[in-house]
């Protein structure tokens, strides 16, 4: 028998291990409060180590930046509701457990029909019917792009990561050629704001608000996933399916049937996110109408584990920063990496404080040591 | 009286989370000993043991070897001091062969002499009485010879304490019986092993003192031979517990359904199950043994339409008070609309029968979600279901809103054996019900079937404990290598002979 020499403790620095009990509301809650608390300092530190600014004014810009007059306020309100609609589009495919990541794609297929609308039927349609008809196509044009992969995974079993992603490009390509044909003023090589006198095919203003209807439409949407995904017989399949597929063969559910469907009702409402884009904010489509946000949502949909309500919250969050970042950096004179760090540690601090409410941590010299005595 | 102990463990406790796997346990390993650890399952035997091999590291308590006080941080450690564990999922890399996985992770600074390892390799298998073909890819193996090749491991590395989790769950009775003379031969050798197990006769056979676990408690060691199986039942389930089956006549037994010709291919080719041909009838309970792997999965999935079968099967199924109907060819979802009242409790509970993610109710209305018109799905009934459930079967479940993956495996199989029994099913067929159950469990499983059989319903009970099967079923159907090897009458075979049908279909055959 080899000796070893060792001599170190038996007792390890610390030992990590998973929650028995599932943590009540206020104390997880209260975790990610104090990780909020715990990243606002740190990139207090951060600012004033790097650019020498005080701190808590450039909070206060990042604040006004997000909600410093109405207008800010409301563009605010519209970008988070675009933000999600997307993650309540991808909802359903990812609790199949389908990694839908081609919501870019989606969007700009709905946005490239309704701003097709908004060109070619600027004369002919009254607003009312002109929305549901922007609206349907937009569906349809988002649900087809979703559903292919679906088609293809339900078929042949392809890899839906690297499909969606590819249905991408393809979508972007299929833009340039409408942007290019579109081309509004000859030569601007994009397409200008559509119909920017007429305003047909634009929302039309509820209550005095241009985006009111944005906020009625994706709330409306969040309360008919939730339903959809919790209470449907639709929604439990999609459950069932995603946990195994043997699970779901084995409670008769077609599981092929329920990809396609899922997936194309999960790119359909990415397409009304493309409507919203188009008709609802920016008024013009280009290659960069979805501008990331597909990818953002996914952040969105995983965080709040597929709630839409808990959903709002985070988008709001994610788009806060967003708009603060904006408004430091050109306030302030930073480069947009000093921002985008800022936003990086809040997320960081964010995301981690998961791994407190799912787990306990405890260190050397413990309270569990008196046993060994 | 041997004093001298090879292993010492004093109060050794261990938690995961809020649950107390080990709770200040004592144990002795004597050298030169057969040391049983016995225990229902969860009650810890294999966390001890995993706190002696290194995998992990005791919060409290201390372990000494050979009288010095050691502290075992990784497998690494365990075999510098000489203890080797052979585990219930073995660790070989499938691609390397023998000689190789001996070797692997030895870490030894200078080119590893294959040709030595074979000699050495080939002096312990001699010693022992082993067959090891150094050269031979691990999966070209037997589960039998996946094993030996873990224990020649094992002694390669010069291991003097043995131990071997639930090593005889994976084999059958003639090569259990090749295991326990080699452990007999390493013991002569002078060597301690450790057996984990929870079958009774197995610890009565082979080992020279039994320890007992009751929930991570340490509840006592005697020597075998100054015991019986109904002492150490009672040590185990903590109280007295009848060890007999039930085995009623079958009662006008009528033709429930007909397999003829069935075969089926699996995507990569191999026939799974080849012409296989029974009747089950209505009102018995019909056993299948088999070596694991024999085609009883396919031939369960294959009568509730999960697999695809080739041309010239055929299924008929004769449910009671309705038409014949033909299963071949239908999907899960015909099944279901024919209405004819067939439950499947499947083998791999979480893959298949239930979803762990979801809760109790959730899960209860899997086979019902479907029924009425609505977009929406009855929330109430599968409730009142669960309910009826959680109270008849006694699930300990702190609520019915918990996933299920949070319950122990004996819950959770009462839930799944409870939904498909309240269908009230003509033809019940349950693959491994009582696998990983405990004893007072399994007697509750084995009660549920009996009533099922007494209801007229025809039951399928593939099972791997050939006891059990032998107390059971009025009648065994043994498969082999996917073909039907004979069928036993349950009352009057004999364990041998059924061990003999399930590994030697060819000389059967022939005769």
């Amino acid at each position: 028998m080899k000796n070893k020499e060792r001599t170190c403790n038996p007792e390890p620095f610390m030992r990590i291990s998973k929650r028995g009990v599932v943590m009540p509301l206020w104390k997880s809650l209260g975790i990610r409060a104090i990780a909020l608390a715990a990243a606002l300092i740190v990139c207090a530190i951060v600012i004033f180590a790097i650019v020498k600014l005080n701190p808590i004014k450039v909070y206060g810009a990042m604040f006004e930046g997000a909600f410093g007059t109405n207008k800010r306020m409301w563009v605010t309100i519209r970008d988070m509701m675009m933000l999600l609609c997307i993650a309540i589009g991808l909802a359903p495919a990812f609790r199949m457990r389908f990694w839908n990541i081609g919501a870019e794609g989606q969007i700009l297929a709905g946005g490239i029909v309704s701003a097709a609308c908004m060109i070619y039927l600027s004369k002919s349609m009254a607003t009312i019917p002109m929305m549901i008809l922007m609206l349907a196509l937009s569906v349809v044009a988002g649900g087809i792009w979703g559903f292919i992969p679906g088609w293809f995974k339900a078929k042949w079993n392809t890899n839906e990561t690297l499909f969606t992603l590819m249905m991408n490009y393809i979508a972007i390509q299929i833009t340039a050629y409408f942007v290019a044909l579109w081309e509004n003023p000859v030569g601007s090589n994009s397409v200008g704001v559509i119909n920017s006198k007429t305003k047909i095919g634009w929302f039309p203003e509820i209550f005095g608000q241009d985006y009111a209807l944005n906020v009625i439409l994706v709330l409306a949407l969040a309360v008919g996933m939730f339903i959809y995904l919790r209470y449907s017989k639709h929604g439990y399949e999609v459950a069932v399916v995603g946990e195994s597929e043997n699970t779901a063969r084995y409670a008769a559910i077609n599981v092929p049937k329920v990809i396609m469907r899922t997936m194309f009702l999960s790119g359909a409402l990415c397409g009304i996110a493309g409507f919203l884009a188009v008709s609802g904010a920016s008024h013009t489509i280009s290659t960069s109408t979805a501008g990331g946000r597909g990818f953002t949502a996914i952040i969105v949909a995983w965080l709040a584990k597929f709630n839409s309500f808990v959903m709002i919250p985070i988008a709001a969050l994610l788009v806060f920063l967003d708009k603060g970042a904006i408004e430091i950096a050109s306030r302030y004179n930073l480069s947009n990496h000093v921002s985008n760090m800022l936003t990086g540690i809040i997320l960081f601090f964010i995301l981690g404080s998961e791994f407190f409410i799912n787990y306990q941590v405890r260190f050397r010299g413990g309270k569990q040591k008196e046993v060994q005595a | 009286m041997e004093t001298r102990k090879a292993i010492h463990m004093v109060d050794i406790t261990k938690t995961f989370g809020e649950v107390v796997a080990n709770d200040k346990v004592c144990l002795d390993i004597r050298p030169g000993e057969i040391l049983a650890l016995l225990g229902e399952n969860g009650s810890g035997k294999t966390t001890l043991m995993n706190m002696l091999s290194g995998i992990y590291l005791p919060e409290g308590g201390r372990i000494c070897v050979n009288d010095n006080t050691e502290v075992i941080r990784c497998p690494r450690d365990a075999y510098n001091l000489g203890i080797g564990m052979i585990h219930q999922h073995f660790k070989l890399v499938d691609v390397l062969t023998a000689a190789e996985n001996i070797v692997l992770g030895l870490n030894e600074h200078k080119l590893i002499d294959l040709k030595n390892v074979r000699t050495q390799v080939k002096a312990i298998c001699d010693r022992y009485g082993f067959v090891v073909e150094p050269d031979k890819k691990v999966y070209d193996m037997s589960v039998s010879e996946k094993q030996t090749l873990e224990i020649v491991k094992v002694l390669y590395r010069g291991a003097d304490i043995l131990i071997l989790d639930e090593p005889t769950a994976v084999l059958t009775p003639q090569e259990t019986e090749k295991l326990f003379a080699v452990m007999r031969n390493m013991k002569a050798d002078g060597k301690s092993i450790v057996i984990i197990t929870h079958k009774l006769h197995e610890v009565m056979e082979i080992s020279d003192r039994v320890a007992v676990l009751r929930r991570g408690k340490f509840i006592g060691d005697i020597n075998t031979a100054d015991t019986n199986p109904q002492q150490l039942t009672d040590m185990m389930v903590g109280r007295a517990v009848s060890l007999n089956i039930d085995r009623p006549e079958p009662k006008e037994p009528v033709e429930r359904l007909m397999v003829q010709n069935l075969t089926v291919v699996d995507a990569d080719g191999v026939k799974r199950l080849d012409n296989v041909s029974f009747t089950a009838y209505g009102g018995e309970i019909l056993g299948i043994a088999g070596i694991t792997g024999s085609g009883q999965r396919e031939l369960l999935e294959a009568i509730a339409g999960l697999q695809t079968m080739e041309a010239g099967s055929s299924i008929r199924f004769m449910p009671p008070g309705k038409e014949e109907v033909e299963l071949v060819g239908k999907s899960p979802l015909d099944i279901y609309k024919l209405g004819v009242g067939l439950a499947f409790v499947p083998e791999d509970r979480f893959g298949m029968g239930l979803v762990g993610s979801m809760d109790l109710s959730d899960n209860v209305m899997l086979r019902s979600y479907k029924c009425g018109k609505s977009a929406f799905t009855d929330r109430k009934t599968p409730r009142a279901l669960a309910q009826k459930i959680v109270d008849e079967l006694e699930v300990v479940t702190p609520s019915l809103n918990i996933p299920l993956r949070r319950l122990s495996g004996g819950n959770v199989q009462k839930v799944l054996v409870g939904r498909e029994i309240a269908s009230e099913p003509s033809l019940l067929m349950s693959a491994y019900a009582v696998r990983g159950l405990d004893i007072n469990t399994s007697y509750t499983i084995y009660r549920l079937l009996n009533e099922q059989k007494a209801r007229g319903a025809a039951v399928m009970y593939v099972g791997e404990d050939l006891d059990v099967l032998l107390e059971l079923c009025d009648r065994i159907l043994v498969l082999c290598a996917g073909k039907v090897s004979g069928i036993v009458d349950g009352r009057a075979a004999k364990k041998e002979e059924v061990g003999l049908l399930m590994t030697h279909l060819e000389e059967e055959a022939k005769a």
